[in-house]
């Protein structure tokens, strides 16, 4: 195949999993938003997930995109620096989203700042966002898909805490913001949060939190314990589904951290709506695909 | 008008201030009839500008939304997804917007304020929440769209008057009695927010 001819194959599959993944989420989110349906016994929480899974049924159905906020596509590589689009590779991401935009359809969701106009495209300077890790002696590629909507991004929040306030300073700032700005953010919620020496490093580890898989933790012990008594403490103050009461407020709580400066504690929260569209899929040097995210999903 | 059917409780409009009084905050209801899409620069309009309202929303419904569209032929458009949008944005314009216009059933996304629930309470109105993100599950509920006006706002911003059946379920946020949900709400979260905050504070001593 020339390299013309693989760009093109890559940009379309890549444009038709971004599509896809608007229509229907991803295995892990169906199976915890099925338990938590199961937990609730109240009518309010009971309507409000009939709702959401009907919500679900329909789009695949009808072929639609489930919520009209399809967001801003985020993408984040672990490319390898053997893998042979790597040079097209942001580029050919631009062009799929742009197809993917039409195809599906997708909202126009790129405004540019300052110029403050729509692209009318849904991307523009920056957008989509791409980040990259880059995999010594590896010639595949990993990419995580992920629709932005306008409600989950209002929450995000970084700072930068004194070491005085500690972990307890962490907890405050995590629960403060579901308090405030979750109800609105479509729960329950996938909360991601970002512990290392600054806002630039936390902010970003938040949102990688977001990819990880519901149920997975992580592989710091006392991290993990801190997952744990955050969402048992989020569920507590019971702000339920769409923020009108609940026993489960979170789907999970996922932390990722780094090491720090002696003299402070970089903390981020982001968040992910129960409507978590998030997707992954490995390429190997030919383009062969696996989607890990997705189960029957072919593209 | 109420009607029951299914065991669900349904306005049918035109509705009246008698039609709201057993209607409760947490209250899950649906709605039949006139409902028109209305968010920022509409209530601007009404409001700051005193512009006449160009759909008749008196005794019906307005939902605080940014469809997405699609042509037909002959002026004809099709609802291929709708969601509500956050209501909140609409507060400082919603008690002369209720005044102004009669509206009787406000439905978007989120709580909103006193301004609303004054407006709620002086003029027999109501403001539900429809859970968001189920833009499939709000779009077959459209039976047609009847009028676009104020199109020169765009696509998200006209003024969308649809035909609904059984359109929800929404969830009574502020009723006409000035009850507000959310307000009440967030005082019972804020108390057991600090409670768990306490909690896991004592666990989480790490650095010694």
């Amino acid at each position: 195949m020339t390299k013309e001819a693989q760009v093109q194959k890559m940009t379309d599959m890549m444009a038709k999993f971004v599509g896809y993944t608007g229509k229907k989420l991803p295995d892990d989110v169906i199976a915890k938003l099925e338990e938590l349906r199961q937990k609730e016994t109240d009518a309010l929480p009971k309507v409000i997930y009939d709702t959401m899974f009907r919500n679900q049924e329909l789009a695949v159905k009808l072929d639609r995109p489930s919520c009209q906020d399809t967001g801003v596509l985020q993408f984040w590589l672990k490319c390898g620096t053997g893998f042979p689009l790597i040079n097209e590779l942001e580029g050919l991401l631009k062009e799929a989203v742009i197809k993917a935009t039409k195809e599906t359809p997708l909202r126009h969701n790129s405004v540019e700042t300052f110029d403050e106009y729509n692209t009318g495209k849904n991307v523009g300077k920056g957008t989509p966002t791409v980040w990259w890790d880059i995999v010594p002696n590896w010639d595949g590629c990993e990419i995580y898909t992920y629709m932005a909507g306008g409600g989950c991004t209002l929450p995000g929040n970084a700072t930068v805490l004194m070491p005085g306030e500690g972990y307890e300073g962490v907890t405050k700032f995590v629960l403060d913001r579901m308090t405030s700005y979750g109800l609105n953010a479509c729960p329950p919620l996938l909360v991601g949060v970002g512990v290392a020496t600054s806002v630039e490093t936390a902010a970003l580890l938040s949102k990688k939190a977001l990819m990880r898989p519901i149920g997975s933790h992580s592989e710091n012990e006392r991290a993990a314990k801190m997952e744990k008594l955050l969402e048992d403490g989020i569920n507590a103050i019971g702000i339920g589904p769409q923020g009108m009461g609940g026993k489960y407020t979170v789907m999970g709580v996922h932390i990722e951290n780094t090491a720090r400066h002696p003299s402070a504690i970089g903390v981020a929260v982001n968040v992910g709506c129960w409507s978590h569209r998030r997707g992954h899929i490995i390429f190997d040097k030919d383009l062969n695909y696996t989607i890990t995210s997705h189960s029957g999903c072919v593209l | 008008m109420v009607e029951y059917k299914d065991g669900k409780k349904i306005l049918v409009t035109p509705i009246s201030a008698e039609d709201l009084k057993d209607v409760h905050i947490g209250d899950i209801l649906y709605l039949s009839g006139s409902l028109t899409t209305c968010r920022d620069v509409a209530h601007r309009r009404v409001v700051e500008e005193g512009r006449e309202i160009p759909v008749d929303v008196r005794n019906n419904a307005i939902l605080h939304a940014g469809p997405i569209i699609r042509p037909l032929e002959n002026d004809k458009f099709e609802m291929v997804s709708v969601g509500p949008t956050t209501s909140m944005r609409m507060e400082k314009f919603e008690y002369e917007f209720v005044k102004t216009t009669g509206v009787r059933v406000i439905v978007g996304k989120g709580g909103m304020k006193e301004n609303t629930a004054n407006a709620c309470k002086d003029f027999g109105c109501i403001h539900c929440v429809i859970p968001a993100g189920n833009a499939v599950v709000a779009a077959v509920c459209v039976e047609e769209i009847e009028r676009a006006e104020w199109r020169d706002l765009g696509m998200p911003e006209t003024l969308w008057n649809c035909r609904v059946k059984e359109f929800g379920p929404l969830i009574v946020s502020i009723d006409a009695e000035g009850r507000n949900y959310f307000e009440e709400k967030k005082v019972e979260y804020n108390k057991r927010k600090d409670e768990q905050v306490e909690l896991i504070s004592k666990q989480v001593g790490f650095i010694k």
